[in-house]
């Protein structure tokens, strides 16, 4: 019975395979994907190529990328250079975006978070907005005795991977306890759960005195106050592309590693904190296939900068779009 | 044409059962890694996705990896670890657990509420459709109830986080989503069912039986209580296993509201989460024994919402019979 609907899917494939051969087929990480798909769209019309990008999850895109399912596979997560070796894969960064803690408390416009107090936030020890931990940062603030909300996705992300990454760069603690997932059981009992970026930008919205991490794409479609934030240098940090770009300049992409890194809480006095790069997958023996795919981003990197800066995205700086460069040539994918 | 005509429907008859065998199947053997590793235990425990140490001897190699990098915080070696967790789950000295019965008590809480909510509203419209309204506010408000019926649950969650959320933390306190939301757009979910099928089997009274206990001298609430429930009880009890069996299984509406926390509720109004809630808003991101385990509880929502309708149907529709 299996054997007769595997081969019915494998011929259905095959077809749709035949008929849309120039199609370029990617799928992965959901947090870059509106990027990618005004790319995609941008490009088609540009040079008449197709490209489909699915959004998964990074998980999913991983897997796809191993199994050799797809052109190439998006993933918030990178894979060390041994992982890819074993698997048969290059790996290069894609767009760099940010996240953001966005807050709701009614007459507080400029709030502070520092290092301490989102690690605080996120693990539950602070019961009420004007704990120390908080207050501290914020001189001359009234902050209310009201108890605090946390809300976080309640799906699994690529925006919590890289929210608690950065955690557990802030605080070692942290990274012992939990470390850093794209799915976490939340310690605490003060938060809530939101479904996909649209749940937890309501919840934020809706709850008086809640505080949450969402993206800045979406904080900022949403009118959501988001927080200014202390960098690793000890200044506080508002969310605006220009700090974004500082942190991205910052990262220590290394194409020698493939591009592995997290880059949350980079170096520099202007550098927002929670910044994050999400990668690109593509099998090492589809040399014709990766050449379309650099090319899409290739173009994309030379004409995709405005786009991705009117989603909230960091366009990649100069400098790491040559080593990219750099490393297709290597690799002889470009 | 005779032979032909009874296998044609014969087959059809056991299409079903072998879907329904294979589906568990499936199910079974997707969920055995995670049988294997929790046994029955997982019903009963509440821990999701958590870390425990394990007692090792490996230990010691552990902890010095990262104490050794304590200064170099921006090398690569320092993360290397940290990243590679989930991909190389073997090394690490921790063992993730998984338990299921937050997940199982919140989808049990949560439709009792639904039901608790809409069972008598949903006997109120269809008391009033079949015996109260005119003919021809019966057919509008009728319609009505089978337009609310065939709104997608999506819908119903979107307007439950962005309208009805508010109303019930401002009515009740605390949090926007819980399970008392989540529980509260489960009934008016499945009122439209109950109501309908209700009045339906309402319908099916004869005129006879009204009209004699009219003429003896009956209200028109005592004609209710006492002919027009007995006679459509079968009806009413079929509505209730209806809604119920769409209460257990609803998956969209409730991921929004339901808050997702892997805590059990304290009180009605803390967030907690149900068996499809934790499948769906998992799934895209769960790999091994997660992944498993997410079988696992698919597995027991199957037999739970099973064992609910078999034990409704055979406990109440045969005591009715007699």
């Amino acid at each position: 019975m299996t054997k007769v609907i595997k081969i019915a899917l494998a011929t259905s494939l095959l077809v749709s395979g035949l008929a849309a051969n120039d199609v370029i087929k990617g799928s992965g990480a959901s947090f870059p994907y509106s990027v990618y798909q005004k790319w995609t769209k941008a490009y088609n019309k540009d040079t008449g190529i197709k490209v489909d990008y699915i959004s998964k999850g990074s998980s999913k895109g991983i897997k796809d990328a191993k199994a050799r399912q797809v052109d190439f596979a998006g993933t918030d997560k990178p894979l060390s250079p041994k992982v890819l070796k074993k698997n048969g894969l290059y790996q290069f960064p894609g767009v760099v975006g940010a996240i953001t803690m966005g807050y709701n408390l009614p007459h507080v416009k400029n709030l502070k978070l520092s290092r301490a107090a989102i690690v605080s936030i996120a693990n539950g020890s602070v019961k009420y907005w004007d704990d120390s931990v908080i207050a501290n940062a914020n001189k001359g603030v009234k902050l209310p005795h009201k108890k605090l909300t946390f809300v976080h996705r309640a799906d699994g992300s690529g925006t919590t991977f890289n929210f608690t990454y950065y955690l557990s760069k802030v605080s070692k603690k942290w990274r012992h306890t939990y470390g850093a997932k794209k799915s976490l059981n939340w310690p605490g009992n003060h938060h809530i759960g939101g479904n996909k970026n649209t749940g937890v930008a309501s919840l934020i919205k809706q709850t008086p005195f809640a505080v949450g991490y969402i993206d800045y794409a979406d904080a900022q479609k949403n009118g959501i106050v988001m927080a200014t934030l202390e960098n690793r240098a000890g200044n506080y940090i508002k969310p605006e592309l220009k700090a974004f770009q500082a942190a991205a300049a910052k990262a220590n992409l290394n194409p020698k590693k493939d591009f592995y890194s997290v880059i949350a809480d980079p170096k520099g006095a202007n550098s927002y904190p929670i910044v994050a790069a999400t990668f690109i997958l593509v099998p090492k023996e589809n040399l014709a296939m990766d050449k379309k795919v650099t090319a899409f981003y290739d173009w994309s990197y030379k004409n995709g900068q405005e786009i991705a800066k009117s989603l909230g995205f960091v366009p990649l700086p100069e400098s790491l779009i040559n080593k990219i460069r750099g490393y297709w040539k290597e690799k002889g994918i470009n | 044409m005779e032979k032909l005509f009874q296998k044609i429907s014969f087959s059809s008859a056991t299409l079903v059962l072998i879907l329904l065998l294979g589906i568990f199947t499936t199910l079974f053997i997707s969920a055995k890694p995670a049988i294997a590793e929790f046994g029955l235990e997982f019903i009963t425990d509440k821990r999701w996705n958590q870390e425990v140490s394990l007692p090792q001897t490996k230990t010691p190699a552990q902890v010095a990896t990262p104490a050794q990098n304590l200064e170099d915080d921006d090398a690569i070696a320092d993360e290397d670890d940290m990243i590679l967790d989930e991909d190389d789950e073997d090394d690490s000295m921790t063992k993730t657990v998984f338990g299921g019965l937050v997940p199982i008590v919140g989808t049990l809480l949560s439709t009792l509420i639904a039901l608790v909510f809409a069972m008598p509203i949903a006997m109120g419209i269809a008391v009033f459709l079949a015996e109260i309204a005119s003919k021809n506010i019966s057919k509008y408000v009728g319609i009505a109830i089978e337009l609310l019926a065939a709104i997608p649950s999506i819908i119903f969650g979107m307007w439950g986080l962005y309208y009805f959320a508010p109303i019930i933390s401002d009515t009740f306190g605390g949090y926007q989503v819980s399970l008392l939301t989540a529980g509260l757009v489960l009934g008016v979910m499945i009122l439209p069912f109950m109501a309908a099928v209700t009045r339906d089997s309402m319908n099916t009274t004869p005129d006879v039986l009204k009209e004699s206990a009219y003429a003896l001298g009956a209200t028109k609430f005592e004609v209710v209580k006492d002919v027009i429930f007995p006679f459509s009880k079968v009806g009413i009890i079929g509505s209730i296993i209806l809604a119920l069996g769409r209460a257990l299984g609803e998956t969209m509406a409730v991921a929004f509201l339901i808050g997702a926390v892997y805590s059990l509720p304290e009180t009605i109004t803390d967030p907690t989460i149900s068996i499809p809630v934790a499948m769906a808003v998992n799934f895209g991101e769960a790999s091994g024994l997660g992944e498993s385990s997410l079988f696992y509880l698919g597995l027991i929502l199957f037999i739970l919402s099973f064992a609910v309708i078999s034990f409704a149907k055979f406990y109440f529709l045969k005591r009715t019979k007699v």
